[in-house]
């Protein structure tokens, strides 16, 4: 039998150093502690970003619509397939009086005071339900017409106390009612934030970027391989090395200076066009191509170019038969990325013109436009309340569209990306 | 003719040429056997397409700048033309409705005195398109025929195309350098015009900042044009608020999943981050505007301040502030992995906590990174345009409160540019002015961040 033994204990191990050694972890946990609250907080301010875009968000892709029955056989509006064909039946439809029906049957539905809170244009959209389907003028049929926006501000509590008693009394009757509004995503610019939508903006910004890409992705692409691929080290490379660096640092904002002053200058009649924002974020684009572009290619082992070089394939065969295909995957993914950053890019398109208020979607490269995060900008600034859920609205779609673009760009690099 | 069209044209004789020379060249090796050919048939085509064209759509591209201006002198030659204003807006308006209706872009005119105009336009219009087409073809054609009559089973095709690819590789590379001097030599020539107008010393160290778009361009009030207040507004919201939120949160973050997270949740939050920094700066300023600036005046109001601004400085930097964390973290990120795991793994073993270990021994020694990081983020943060244009004011204060509304360097370029004022009015130019200033405080940032990090890699390897 032994005696139970003392604990070890260091000699060094005094009440003072234990004390120290608690501090010390102590110090340790609130460090950690300061790290993780550093990160929950970028992310909470993430999820609460998008939490209030998508909250407002989806009331922007609803519209107050007011329910109005109209019967057409009793209206005496005629017209069948063949008359109302192609894009004269809407304006046939409006010569036969369509409008002043549309408000009869408002004010007999509703009411002479809610009849005149339809939005002016409504009688439109009956037509074109009417010219899509010409059998509509033998039946009655009801339809949900967009309210005036003053209408839909009350139906959300804001405006004069008379309107908003007139909305609720609406509400209550059924008759007025805030519906999931599919036109949104189709239609273009308009002063009332009922009418508006994003398609046009949408349009634009894909013109835009189909210049920006078929710019900047040959081109960027061909200074990468150039850089990586034949130059030699000398003045000129180092030039071109610290321009591209310093390009991709320049602010967003000095590209558009360089579009007004160059582009607009070469071309002045195109002000506001796809054409000019797509040259102008190509060079913004550039830069960031040839960055990644040059990291694929680097990646890609000498022993390709060896191979290819001993059996005989000239340096432009080996890098184009063999080089830019094993770096394409990482060049797609960087082109991705920066046109994603493209695509969200306001300032420099807001220099050359592209804030012009547009109702109609382009319909080319040369005709004026706008783009989504411009839209957003303008919209933001409107005084109209309807119009906070719009933006939000079409902020969920610009998101929408850099979530896609972002999501392909690391399926790509997960796909294809190689470990030599 | 329209433009496109004629593109089409020339690639289709380029096709055309391609498979034309390939032919011969197939043509050369039945004649030769295979071993007779010095390059592949495909050389020789492409030989042949890029004679064909590359001189038409140079001719092209000269041809679309020149005759806009050839169809306009033979429009004032005419007739028609004498009865135009000898000049002048309304002379200028009438020309381009006349042209906007002979183009059949305008169904028109307005102006009853452009209808004369119409007919001569068309007619130049017609005679000049016509001139460019034929001579277009006629290029394309006597090159291609030029380089077709060279082929010959020993003609080294390969290395001329090769020769002009490279080529091709070298104008690509150059658009960099291109884009620079277009940058640099846009600003400085508007810059030096507008420096024509208001005096530097006015413009660099006055205080008091307040153009007047609409008022006398001639004669400028250079006291309104001090760019002091704007320097300040940027500095205050770009490098002093945004800072103080960025650095500590990215710096913290990073420290975080570098040495603490475990993997699994460094696998969510670094996807996190990335979204954070791909966010789109229009949303963020709209974030900002809606949400953070009246929820820190309400906050500003419940502390008991009097009448804070709903633009204050305050939110646009704190957002912008948030904007700027992934990047920080990225780049603190990099600087602390390049750090040699020895000297971690030595401080460990001398008993150091893993706090002790990052604040005394990485931190120090990934610090030229660190700096170097922070340096690019706020040249990002100062350059940075639509949380500020959004969310702070357009009114210039040189005040050190940021419940106060603020203006910045980008906020009056973008409200300069924007607004009605005339391109050669002195408001309109000092956008250029501040641009060149921002260019090159971003520029000398990036170069001395850069040099930083350059000298810090080399030190561990």
């Amino acid at each position: 039998m032994s005696e139970p033994v003392a604990p070890l204990r260091a000699p060094t191990r005094t009440p003072a150093f234990e004390a120290r050694l608690k501090k010390r972890y102590a110090a340790e946990r609130r460090f950690r502690l300061a790290g993780l609250s550093a990160i929950v907080f970028s992310v909470a301010v993430l999820a609460f970003l998008l939490a209030t875009m998508g909250l407002n968000g989806i009331g922007g892709f609803q519209r107050a619509e007011l329910a109005v029955p109209i019967d057409f056989a009793e209206s005496g509006l005629a017209g069948d397939e063949s008359t109302l064909a192609g894009p004269t039946g809407v304006s046939a439809l409006e010569a036969q009086g369509l409008p002043d029906v549309v408000a009869f049957y408002a004010g007999q539905a509703l009411g002479e005071q809610a009849a005149s809170e339809l939005s002016p244009n409504a009688w439109r959209e009956v037509a074109e339900a009417v010219v899509a389907d010409p059998s509509l003028l033998r039946q009655q049929a009801t339809f949900h017409l967009p309210a005036s926006s003053d209408l839909a501000s009350a139906l959300r509590g804001e405006g004069s106390a008379e309107q908003i008693a007139l909305a609720s009394e609406l509400e209550r009757a059924g008759k007025l009612e805030r519906n999931f509004d599919g036109g949104f995503l189709a239609r273009s610019d308009a002063t009332d934030p009922q009418q508006v939508g994003i398609w046009g903006a949408l349009k634009g910004s894909m013109l835009t970027m189909l210049v920006t890409l078929a710019l900047a992705f040959p081109i960027g692409v061909m200074a990468a391989l150039y850089l990586e691929e034949y130059a030699t080290r000398n003045r000129w490379t180092d030039l071109i090395e610290v321009s591209i660096n310093n390009l991709a640092a320049v602010p967003s904002i000095i590209f558009g200076l360089l579009g007004l002053a160059v582009f607009l200058w070469i071309f002045p009649t195109y002000r506001s066009a796809p054409l000019i924002g797509g040259l102008t974020l190509a060079l913004m684009t550039m830069p960031v191509i040839v960055i990644s572009g040059r990291n694929a290619i680097k990646a890609v082992p000498p022993s390709i170019r060896d191979g290819a070089l001993a059996i005989g394939a000239s340096p432009v065969q080996v890098v184009f038969h063999h080089v830019l295909p094993l770096a394409l995957p990482g060049i797609l993914t960087g082109t991705i990325i920066g046109m994603a950053r493209a695509l969200g890019e306001t300032a420099p398109l807001l220099m050359i013109g592209m804030r012009a208020f547009i109702a109609t979607p382009p319909d080319g490269f040369t005709s004026p436009a706008t783009v989504l995060p411009v839209q957003i900008f303008l919209w933001s600034d409107e005084v109209n309340q309807g119009f906070v859920e719009r933006t939000s609205a079409a902020i969920i779609v610009l998101l929408v569209f850099l979530l896609l673009m972002n999501g392909l760009a690391i399926y790509l690099r997960n796909r294809f990306e190689k470990k030599w | 003719m329209s433009m496109s069209l004629l593109l089409l044209l020339v690639l289709g004789l380029a096709l055309a040429a391609w498979l034309a020379a390939r032919g011969r060249a197939w043509a050369f090796q039945r004649e030769h056997g295979a071993r007779g050919l010095k390059s592949l048939p495909n050389y020789h085509g492409w030989y042949v397409a890029l004679w064909v064209a590359v001189p038409a759509l140079l001719f092209l591209v000269v041809w679309s700048i020149v005759s806009p201006g050839l169809i306009l002198q033979a429009v004032l030659a005419s007739d028609a033309a004498d009865a135009l204003p000898a000049f002048g807006f309304q002379r200028e308006s009438m020309l381009a409705e006349a042209k906007a209706v002979a183009r059949g872009a305008a169904a028109g005119v307005f102006n009853p005195g452009a209808q004369a105009l119409v007919e001569p336009f068309r007619e130049a219009i017609g005679r000049y398109n016509l001139i460019g087409v034929v001579l277009t073809v006629l290029i394309a054609f006597a090159a291609g025929a030029w380089a077709f009559l060279r082929l010959r089973p020993d003609f080294t095709a390969r290395t001329r195309v090769e020769r002009a690819v490279m080529a091709l590789l070298l104008i690509a590379s150059l658009v960099a350098i291109l884009t620079t001097l277009g940058i640099f030599v846009s600003l400085v020539f508007e810059t030096v015009r507008f420096f024509g107008m208001v005096s530097p010393l006015d413009f660099l160290f006055g205080t008091h900042w307040g153009p007047d778009p609409m008022g006398n361009a001639d004669n400028p009030d250079g006291s309104t044009y001090g760019a002091i207040p704007l320097f300040w507004g940027t500095i205050f919201i770009g490098a002093i608020i945004a800072m103080i939120v960025a650095i500590p949160l990215g710096l913290m973050s990073a420290i975080y999943l570098t040495q603490y997270a475990h993997p699994r949740l460094r696998a969510w939050v670094k996807p996190a981050l990335e979204i954070l920094a791909g966010v789109p700066t229009v949303v963020y300023g709209y974030f900002a505007a809606l949400t953070v600036a009246p929820a820190i005046r309400d906050l500003a109001l419940a502390a008991g301040v009097s009448n804070p601004s709903s633009e204050s400085a305050l939110a646009a930097g704190v957002v912008m502030g948030v904007m700027i964390i992934p990047f920080v973290s990225s780049m603190a990120d990099d600087s602390i992995a390049a750090v040699p795991q020895a000297m971690r793994d030595g401080s460990l073993a001398m008993g150091a906590t893993t706090s002790e270990t990052i604040r005394r021994v990485l931190i120090p020694a990934a610090l030229p990174g660190i700096v170097a990081g922070v340096m690019l983020a706020v040249s990002r943060a100062i350059g940075e345009t639509m949380i500020v244009v959004m969310a702070a004011s357009t009114a210039a204060n040189l005040s050190a409160n940021p419940l106060e509304a603020m203006t910045t360097v980008t906020v009056q370029i973008v409200a300069m540019l924007t607004g009605e004022g005339s391109f050669d009015h002195p408001a309109t130019l000092s956008a250029f002015a501040l641009g060149f200033v921002l260019f090159m405080v971003t520029l000398a940032l990036n170069f001395v961040a850069l040099r930083v990090v350059k000298r810090f890699r080399e030190a561990y390897e």
